[in-house]
């Protein structure tokens, strides 16, 4: 088992099921996706030693902060930590720096004030160190929410929705400091959020969370486009996801049966011939050919539909279009407005279109329901997290 | 004017708000952050003297003190003399009518300090006791002194459980408010009305502090 500097397994039955696991290596940040009530927060309060886990092990660079096997469970206090929270909870009768101060506790009373206000430098907050909370913008208090939680030198520095309370414009600019800072910081970050785009714009992994079970890890681009099982590729939100069966293995290929259409796909020999299993492709793998240059490329499926809906959003259009004119074989994909208009495609039009072989990605079948196993997820026990972790 | 009833008064009020301090801080920072089983009917005991006469407490607290009660042994023993009609027992019977007084403002200045921020206290690397003195405290100060200070009122113009278990003995158990009784009995206005503007603008005053006090300056408006 490789050494993280994060290294996260807990469950716990009741009163909200939990299962996670997930790792973070120092210097790396980590986003916790999930919708809300999926057990983010819940997650961050176990590292921090506020909610303890009816089982579980948690070691931070080295140290063991719960293993319920051994009895072992470090209070809030003994664990360091920095922990920006959702709604910052800033002391509201401090100033910025005493707050700032506050998680000095380790530090001589000399040394607070300076170090308090390069805390608050580094978050472009000079100038500002004797408002009260009260006084700042919600992103004001965020950066003294950030400062206060590096204050104590942490060992790993949990972010729990940091930008959630705050509006567009100014999540932006902190989604730059944030990622400016990180560039510093030599401890794990969890960073816990509901936005996708957040998370595969800031995180090096990310981990998928639904209903307190972590579904899978690894590199954001990489679940976006390879999730583990249907129900992440819904939570990721790729909306093409259909059930095919296995009809051969062809060298790097994977031959399918799609509706009686025969499809290539990126190899996955695990799955047997003959075996039901389901297909993912995002919007970006369906190519809509130009009337005047139609697909012949082997290996890009061409195939022919029928635009059943076409539907405007900002400069973008939406598009459904159906398989050989059959609604079970709906395919969506998004494209520009002038692109459409210059290829004259429209509700009702015939289109040619291609499923590039290597995005169609083959997952196990999933029944459909919400709480159906997921392919190498944690059913009964919180197994290790290289378990369900993708590269 | 009677001085020494106003002198009792005064003692009577600031020993049962001094008593009532650590009782309030303790029992209202439990009922504003634990649950626990029995806990409404605890509160409702608590909040029992706000609706319940005086006199039926009164004659609860004679009736515990009585002649065969093993209480009066107890109180007997410590005290080496009866607790009614005593201003010992005066504080007894104050102590427990004010509970709901003291306690309720203090539970809703502690159940004002969210959860999160005494978790980011913990996070801080905080201790208990600091977490107590750097956080809780400060922020529920005006809870809590608002709570004494309508303990302190509260007591001055408290006059049934008074009447019953203290006894109206003069320098001992005759408060401000007997007093006036005792004067408007006798038909000396003047005196009556003298204590009874007194208690009115001590009353008042200290309304206005709990007003005054409330006003909370670390909420932007």
């Amino acid at each position: 088992m490789a050494d993280h500097a994060l290294d996260v397994r807990v469950a716990q039955d009741s009163p909200a099921p939990l299962r996670a696991a997930f790792t973070c290596d120092a210097g790396r940040v980590l986003a916790l996706v999930g919708p809300a009530g999926s057990g983010k927060t819940r997650l961050l309060r176990c590292i921090a030693g506020l909610d303890r886990p009816q089982r579980g092990h948690i070691v931070c660079r080295g140290g063991t902060w719960l293993d319920t096997n051994q009895r072992i469970s470090l209070p809030a206090q003994a664990r360091r930590v920095g922990l920006v929270f959702q709604n910052y909870a800033l002391f509201p009768h401090l100033s910025a720096e005493d707050n700032v101060m506050a998680a000095m506790t380790e530090v001589a009373p000399a040394e607070r004030v300076r170090r308090a206000r390069a805390l608050l430098a580094r978050v472009h907050l000079a100038g500002l160190n004797r408002r009260l909370p009260g006084d700042l913008s919600s992103a004001q208090r965020q950066r003294v929410a950030v400062a206060r939680a590096l204050a104590r030198d942490p060992q790993v520095l949990l972010l729990d929705e940091p930008f959630a309370a705050v509006d567009r414009m100014a999540r932006r600019t902190l989604h730059v400091e944030l990622a400016e800072m990180r560039r510093h910081l030599d401890m794990p970050v969890v960073l816990a959020t509901d936005d996708l785009d957040e998370a595969a714009m800031l995180a090096d992994e990310i981990c998928i969370l639904h209903r307190g079970r972590t579904l899978q890890q690894g590199r954001p681009l990489h679940v976006m486009s390879r999730p583990a099982s249907m129900q992440v590729a819904r939570l990721v939100g790729v909306r093409n996801v259909h059930a095919a069966r296995v009809v051969a293995h062809e060298a790097e290929f994977t031959i399918i049966d799609w509706e009686g259409t025969r499809l290539d796909a990126k190899g996955a020999p695990q799955f047997d011939v003959g075996k039901r299993i389901a297909w993912a492709l995002p919007s970006d793998g369906v190519i809509v050919h130009r009337r005047d240059r139609p697909s012949r490329s082997e290996h890009e499926n061409p195939l022919k539909g029928s635009v059943a809906q076409f539907l405007p959003l900002g400069a973008q259009a939406e598009l459904v279009i159906h398989v050989n004119g059959r609604s079970e074989m709906a395919l969506r994909t998004s494209m520009p407005l002038h692109v459409a208009a210059r290829n004259r495609i429209a509700a009702g039009e015939e289109v040619g279109v291609s499923l590039l072989a290597s995005s169609v990605h083959l997952m196990p079948w999933q029944e459909a329901g919400d709480g159906a196993a997921t392919g190498r997820d944690h059913e009964s026990t919180v197994p290790h997290p290289a378990s369900s972790r993708t590269r | 004017m009677d001085w020494s009833a106003l002198a009792v008064s005064l003692k009577l009020a600031l020993w049962t708000a001094a008593i009532l301090a650590p009782i309030g801080i303790i029992v209202g920072r439990v009922l504003a952050w634990r649950a626990f089983r029995g806990r409404t009917l605890v509160e409702a005991l608590l909040a029992l003297p706000l609706v319940l006469p005086a006199t039926v407490l009164g004659y609860y607290m004679l009736a515990a003190t009585g002649a065969d009660s093993p209480v009066r042994a107890v109180t007997d023993s410590l005290l080496r003399k009866p607790l009614v009609f005593t201003f010992a027992g005066l504080l007894v019977a104050s102590v427990v009518v004010n509970l709901p007084f003291a306690i309720q403002p203090m539970q809703r200045a502690f159940e004002a300090i969210s959860m999160d921020v005494r978790d980011a206290a913990k996070c801080c690397g905080m201790r208990p006791w600091s977490i107590f003195t750097r956080i809780e405290f400060p922020l529920a100060w005006r809870g809590i002194a608002s709570a004494l200070v309508l303990t302190f009122a509260h007591t001055l113009a408290e006059f049934g459980v008074v009447l019953m278990v203290g006894g109206n003995i003069a320098g001992e158990t005759r408060t401000a408010s007997l007093a006036i009784y005792d004067r408007v009995q006798a038909f000396d206005d003047r005196a009556a009305g003298t204590m009874a503007a007194t208690l009115l603008f001590t009353s008042l005053a200290a309304i206005i502090a709990v007003y005054v006090i409330r006003a909370r300056p670390h909420v932007r408006r």
